[in-house]
């Protein structure tokens, strides 16, 4: 009898394809569903778009900061202010000097006769300025370091400049640039704490919305189990749910930000003009987008997973 | 196929379903098992179908010990199962066609094959032409049919029905044990849980029946001269 029944039984290579076909099956069985309940589960990608939204939003906003910031950082620059008693051509030569130097990308130099034109026309007191005896100014230098530096070398080119003989005064307004970098650092890390409590969220969301799908299904499930289902066989149709509702949430978030971006942009940039600024914002790139979409989805995978794995195997035939 | 050695099944609270069964049913065989409720009939299809374990004695089906079995490698026994629920337990969320399908779907049966076996099966028992129903729309005798169609669908060695009838009128009831007596005839073991005395005398089957889970009258120990 036995022998007889494995003739009827699909071989391997047909399990393997019947395997395949099943997957593509919960695929588009778990889409139908979502096709078929059009209002549940369009409440549940809401939920799960406008949760990754801030996410999103936040790290969209974190990056436009930093290119501001670094646009900041590349104009630092320091001020030298030199000692009165340098000719015209001796401030010169050292400002040669510096332009070799490797850790300076730039200078400028001022001479004092400059810097007194500058001033009386800029100042407002004009002509008073003529009855100067001598030009009251020294020459300077405005050093402009290389792009990449960070803080802290700035810091050492600071004090290596203001040990220089030539220098009377090296000047940088250290304080407010680091300022500005702690904020950007605490707002990089509240960034990353809201992405993980929201990405927590989602994960929650799909997991009980796969639940309740579970409890609505528990019948079938019974029977499918009794005809000789594996708890793989059962567990997909609810893994690919999962999936479906991770890719189209992380979908609906992408939309959300772009759309939001759009009604920004107006005046963004009148902005722009108004601070006469070459600030472009940071959109979404490809790149990002596949980020969202492909962390959503496994979002959406691992939502589901968990509670598959809790609540599919205590439901047995009684 | 089916061997129970003094099986006990006591449930948690100490009520005792099954004490000391010992019974066997050969391959290609029929029996009916009788008693009245909560005998242990349910108890003992449920020993066979892996739902529950007994707590002592050794089940043997189709020479698998069912003790030891570890619970991986229920769903592939079970496919050697044909189950009648006396409620059907149809899914009534898809047509007739689905329902008797879902076995071969399971099993990972190629596609053509599923369309043409699910026909034989429905059409072995007379519903070829309502594959497109949803279940909801058919007569009680006809989802019993639809249970039984899934039942056989992947041609297992050994079909267990619980009650099939008890929700049906004589005739239907009739019809349906014959469908049975078919499956038997064609060399599939058949054991049918059944408290319809009358039915089941005028069948002039092997008889096991229970009372407060023990055996009180076996005709299966003495089949091999009266029955064969």
């Amino acid at each position: 009898m036995s022998d007889n029944k494995h003739q009827h039984r699909p071989n391997f290579l047909h399990q393997i394809s019947a395997w395949l076909l099943h997957h593509f099956q919960s695929l588009i069985f778990s889409l139908g569903k979502v096709y078929r309940s059009p209002s549940s589960t369009l409440m549940t990608v809401a939920v799960i778009g406008i949760t990754l939204t801030l996410p999103g939003g936040f790290y969209l906003l974190l990056k436009n900061i930093q290119s501001i910031s670094g646009d900041l950082r590349a104009s630092t620059q320091i001020t030298l202010y030199l000692k009165m008693d340098l000719s015209t051509a001796q401030a010169q030569q050292f400002n040669n000097q510096l332009k070799d130097r490797e850790d300076i990308a730039e200078t400028v130099f001022i001479s004092n006769t400059q810097a007194l034109e500058d001033f009386k026309q800029n100042s407002g007191f004009g002509k008073s300025l003529d009855h100067l005896e001598s030009n009251p100014l020294p020459h300077a230098v405005i050093v402009l370091p290389t792009p990449e530096t960070d803080t802290l070398t700035i810091k050492t080119l600071l004090s290596k400049l203001q040990a220089l003989p030539q220098v009377d005064i090296a000047k940088l307004d250290t304080e407010w640039l680091e300022r500005l970098f702690t904020i950007i650092e605490i707002a990089k890390r509240t960034v990353i704490i809201i992405s993980l409590l929201f990405s927590f969220a989602v994960l929650l969301i799909i997991g009980n919305t796969i639940r309740l799908d579970i409890q609505n299904r528990y019948q079938e499930i019974i029977v499918t189990k009794l005809i000789g289902a594996t708890n793989s066989f059962i567990r997909r149709p609810f893994l690919y749910s999962g999936v479906w509702y991770g890719l189209f949430g992380g979908l609906l978030s992408w939309l959300i930000v772009e759309l939001s971006l759009i009604a920004l942009s107006g005046p963004i940039s009148t902005l722009n003009m108004l601070y006469q600024s070459q600030y472009h914002l940071i959109t979404f790139g490809f790149t990002d987008f596949l980020i969202i979409i492909c962390f959503s989805t496994l979002l959406g995978l691992a939502g589901s997973w968990l509670a598959v794995a809790r609540h599919l195997n205590e439901i047995e035939p009684k | 196929m089916i061997q129970f050695h003094n099986i006990t099944k006591r449930y948690p609270g100490g009520h005792e379903a099954l004490s000391n069964v010992t019974l066997s049913l050969q391959a290609g065989e029929m029996a009916f098992l009788t008693g009245h409720s909560g005998a242990g009939k349910s108890t003992l299809l449920k020993i066979i179908s892996l739902i529950e374990k007994p707590t002592r004695g050794q089940a043997i089906l189709n020479k698998i010990n069912l003790n030891t079995l570890a619970s991986s490698r229920i769903p592939y026994i079970r496919r050697n199962i044909g189950i009648i629920f006396q409620d059907h337990q149809l899914l009534f969320d898809r047509p007739v066609f689905d329902n008797v399908a879902l076995p071969l779907i399971i099993q990972g049966y190629a596609h053509h094959e599923i369309a043409k076996r699910t026909r034989a099966a429905l059409d072995k028992v007379g519903l070829l032409n309502k594959e497109k129903s949803m279940p909801i729309t058919l007569s009680g005798g006809e989802q019993q049919r639809v249970g039984i169609a899934r039942a056989v669908v992947h041609k297992p060695m050994l079909l267990l029905a619980d009650e099939p009838t008890g929700n049906l009128d004589p005739v239907l009831s009739r019809e349906i044990m014959q469908i049975f007596v078919g499956f038997h005839q064609v060399g599939v073991s058949v054991l049918v849980a059944s408290h319809d005395l009358n039915l089941i005398e005028e069948l002039q089957k092997p008889v096991v029946t229970l009372n407060r889970g023990k055996i009180i009258h076996n005709d299966l120990e003495r089949s091999e001269n009266s029955y064969e």
